[in-house]
């Protein structure tokens, strides 16, 4: 495919490798902020040939894995009921809640159905009139245009009976909630690249400064991947924490501006709880009070659902770079992709699940394998 | 923040219940799901030696010493037309096909037609006369059959169930328990077209594309293949799960390493791009006019030669090898030189954002 | 959160108010909605997530990178990259 398959040129890739492997004089530990990155890595093995010094570890970049479980409870109680059409992106259907998941509220006749873009949802609503239509709306900064253009179609075409379940994230507050962690071993990230694409990458001038740590925004091809660790390494040799712009054929310093005012009119900051990691302020968006009716949390009188996590799941501990997959205990075992007790081993951007997927053995270093 | 990991004093399940207790979608996907509801619901007790091999067809020795392949399959896809076949056409390779895969002349075959009240008799005549082809084609008669009728709503307009019956050399010894360390991966065409044209013309993800089905009888290719060569140790057709799934039980049966080639992958531009779209691996995607063959490294050129010279196998290529270890695994060497396990799917494919 | 797919626009038009267009994936096509990248014109490649294009992709920029990197590979020399502080 044309502007992918450049990017994955064995040749480019290695030169690229090479001249990390010369500028690296010592260790340093780097974090990629996209469930999309983890899965390029992991499936391409880029780990398994950066030099030893280079460790990556993968952060909350899956809007599937930090969708709270009372969130998730919240959408089986709504798609439990008659006359509901529920629909969500695929990633969403095996993500368990406290006691079923989607496919098993399908299972038991509830209709849910996964679409491909939101507006086909919308295209649902206005199909069945007499049904509700739900829209699981999650997703970082990148699926918010498109998640909130549903919302201003459905007001313009008045469509009433569609709203959707908002489960919206936002990196730069997960960044500074992990650079504010005591626990804190990251020293360089990786921004991603198609958040950056949308929102630009002005945030992120601050953070550096304040953090004094280097950040590259990322592409998702090996070879884009590669160049933003390369980007990044040469930043930390050289003792600086620049902001760096490793994907300039999709990104600019300030974004998608027309994207951003479709979403500036439909959502507003607020407070939001991580899965696993918990409440970080300011780090989500929900609709602003001019598009409350489309929230289906108050249509369909949810809000007070509250859950409890599974104490064997430490996706939290995953999520933020602390601990690796194959150090839960559970793993492999009691937590696999069919039966997984948190979310980083459903989604396929989940960290457990890459590893359990393309690496599998509790090894201690995924390089064990030849 | 984050609570402390808390000493593992005995399995505390917090897992859905209802997979334990009922039928979900991906129970259907060819993957574990299918794999462990076959293990712990239908072999416990039926088993028997022919049915625990677990090959595409069962075989069985007659009292008078000739032997017999039997495969039964069931076919409820929907949309019942789709680009390159529609159920008839699949009903009848597919079962041509199973019987094939363990090296046997398939000669007849039985049908049995559920059919949903208020079907349209031209299509049910439209579907009979494609099964006709497909039949002529791989040359089996259809002896025996059945109907049934269902109220509306129920059997997405029609399924379709059928038997075939092959007589086998009783010399052959083909089965996915005799993969040998050495032994290459052939693949007799490029990958994912089926699932690709299904997914297509169910029409609930948008896009649009010339993929066909291949959907194809391969029992000719096969043969074939039997004359070039008397060390194919394997063949399997890689349908629901594709070649992954395929491989993986091939490599647990036979108790061997199989090291794919991500750069000898087969497959075509539009397939790749549908996979690249939706977040799929087209090594999971169904194919209906594939198979795989594993053969004794010194007659792998033979068996390409002939397989590209026959209809169905013109684009063969030779994918991977066979190794000692890692036992029960397969693996893909991608194109960068790092190495990664393809696993067994897990459940149902989805389309995901991330 | 970010898959997405570069695709070329062959097509552009409304529907139901909004600005549409047909893009093609090396042989596979699909409508997305380009009212986010209104400067888009038939024949620009563009970056489609979940049925929308987040941003058009710079043919220029991209050309540039890997030729450049291409060089390197021959000449043997460190690149240098955009950097802001």
């Amino acid at each position: 495919m044309k502007y992918l398959a450049e990017y994955r040129d064995a040749e480019l890739v290695h030169s690229t490798i090479a001249k990390i492997k010369e500028t690296v004089s010592q260790p340093w530990t780097l974090m990629e902020i996209c469930g999309g990155q983890t899965h390029s890595i992991i499936k391409n093995g880029l780990d398994q040939l950066l030099p030893d010094e280079i460790e990556l570890v993968h952060g909350p970049g899956c809007p599937v894995c930090v969708t709270p479980l009372e969130l998730i409870d919240k959408a089986l109680a709504i798609a439990s009921q008659p006359d509901v059409i529920f629909t969500s992106y695929g990633d969403m259907l095996r993500v368990p809640g406290s006691q079923a998941d989607l496919f098993s509220i399908r299972a038991q006749g509830g209709d849910v159905r996964v679409v491909y873009s939101p507006l086909d949802a919308l295209k649902i609503a206005q199909e069945n009139p007499n049904k509700e239509v739900v829209f699981f709306a999650i997703g970082f900064e990148t699926t918010a245009p498109a998640n909130v253009m549903s919302i201003l179609q459905a007001e313009q075409l008045k469509v009433s009976n569609y709203s959707i379940l908002v489960s919206h994230v936002r990196v730069p507050p997960a960044i500074e909630t992990i650079l504010g962690s005591p626990n804190n071993r990251v020293q360089g990230f990786l921004a991603a690249g198609h958040v950056c694409a949308v929102m630009g990458y002005w945030e992120y001038l601050p953070i550096a400064k304040k953090y004094q740590i280097p950040i590259s925004v990322t592409g998702f091809e090996p070879l884009d991947i590669v160049q933003g660790i390369l980007d990044t390494v040469e930043s930390l040799e050289a003792g600086e924490s620049p902001v760096k712009n490793s994907y300039i054929r999709a990104v600019t310093e300030q974004g998608n501006k027309a994207a951003q005012q479709s979403i500036n009119r439909v959502f507003e900051s607020c407070d939001r709880k991580w899965r696993g990691i918990g409440l970080i302020p300011n780090s989500g968006w929900r609709l602003n009070s001019a598009y409350a009716d489309f929230d289906a949390e108050q249509r369909f009188n949810v809000q007070a659902i509250e859950a409890e996590e599974s104490p064997l799941c430490i996706s939290g501990l995953v999520l933020q770079g602390i601990k690796k997959p194959a150090e839960c205990e559970a793993f492999g075992n009691l937590c696999t992709p069919e039966n997984p007790l948190g979310a980083t081993m459903v989604s396929d951007e989940g960290a457990c699940a890459a590893y359990y997927r393309y690496r599998n053995q509790p090894a201690e270093n995924a390089r064990d394998i030849k | 923040m984050t609570k402390e990991l808390p000493s593992l004093e005995g399995p505390v399940c917090a897992l859905p219940k209802s997979h334990k207790d009922r039928i979900v979608i991906g129970h259907g996907s060819g993957g574990k799901m299918t794999a462990d509801l076959i293990r712990d619901i239908f072999y416990p007790p039926l088993s028997n030696p022919a049915l625990l091999a677990g090959n595409d067809a069962g075989v069985v020795q007659l009292a008078d010493g000739s032997m017999l392949a039997i495969s039964t399959d069931a076919h409820v896809v929907s949309p019942l037309f789709f680009p390159g076949g529609d159920i008839g056409k699949l009903a009848i390779c597919g079962t041509v096909n199973d019987v094939a895969m363990v090296g046997a002349k398939p000669l007849y075959l039985t049908a049995s037609f559920i059919l949903e009240e208020g079907l349209e008799l031209s299509i049910l005549e439209s579907v009979v006369q494609s099964m006709k082809s497909s039949a002529e084609e791989a040359g089996v008669e259809i002896i025996s059959g059945d109907t049934k009728v269902v109220a509306h709503g129920e059997a997405d307009g029609l399924y379709i169930s059928t038997t075939g019956v092959g007589e086998l050399n009783p010399g052959l010894k083909i089965g996915g328990a005799e993969a040998k360390p050495g032994d290459l991966v052939i693949i007799s065409g490029t990958i994912g077209e089926h699932g690709i044209a299904v997914l297509e013309a169910r029409g609930e993800l948008g896009f649009e594309s010339n993929l066909e089905s291949d959907t194809a009888p391969l029992n000719h290719l096969v043969a074939a293949m039997l004359t070039a060569s008397k060390n194919i140790h394997v063949l399997r057709d890689p349908t629901r799960g594709g070649v992954a799934t395929a491989l993986n039980e091939i490599s647990r049966q036979s108790g061997v390493g199989i090291i794919l080639e991500e750069d000898s992958l087969p497959i075509l531009p539009a397939v790749a791009a549908a996979c690249e779209m939706l977040g799929f691996d087209p090594l999971y995607i169904a194919n209906e006019g594939k198979l795989l063959a594993i053969v004794s490294q010194e007659d792998v050129e033979n068996v390409l030669a002939v397989m590209r010279k026959t209809r169905y196998g013109e684009n063969a290529a030779v994918i991977g090898v066979v190794e000692g270890s890692p036992q029960g695994r397969v693996l893909l060497k991608t194109v960068l030189g790092s190495t990664r396990i393809v696993d067994v799917l897990a459940g149902e494919m989805l389309p995901r954002i991330c | 959160m970010c898959l997405a797919v570069p695709g070329k626009i062959i097509e552009i038009y409304e529907k139901q108010g909004l600005t549409m267009a047909k893009v093609d994936f090396s042989g596979v096509t699909r409508e997305a909605c380009i009212e986010h990248v209104p400067e888009a014109q038939i024949g620009d490649y563009a970056i489609i997530h979940v049925g929308f294009a987040i941003s058009l992709l710079s043919e220029e920029e991209a050309q540039k990178s890997i030729d450049l990197l291409r060089e390197i590979l021959e000449a043997g020399e460190k690149p240098e990259d955009e950097n802001i502080t």
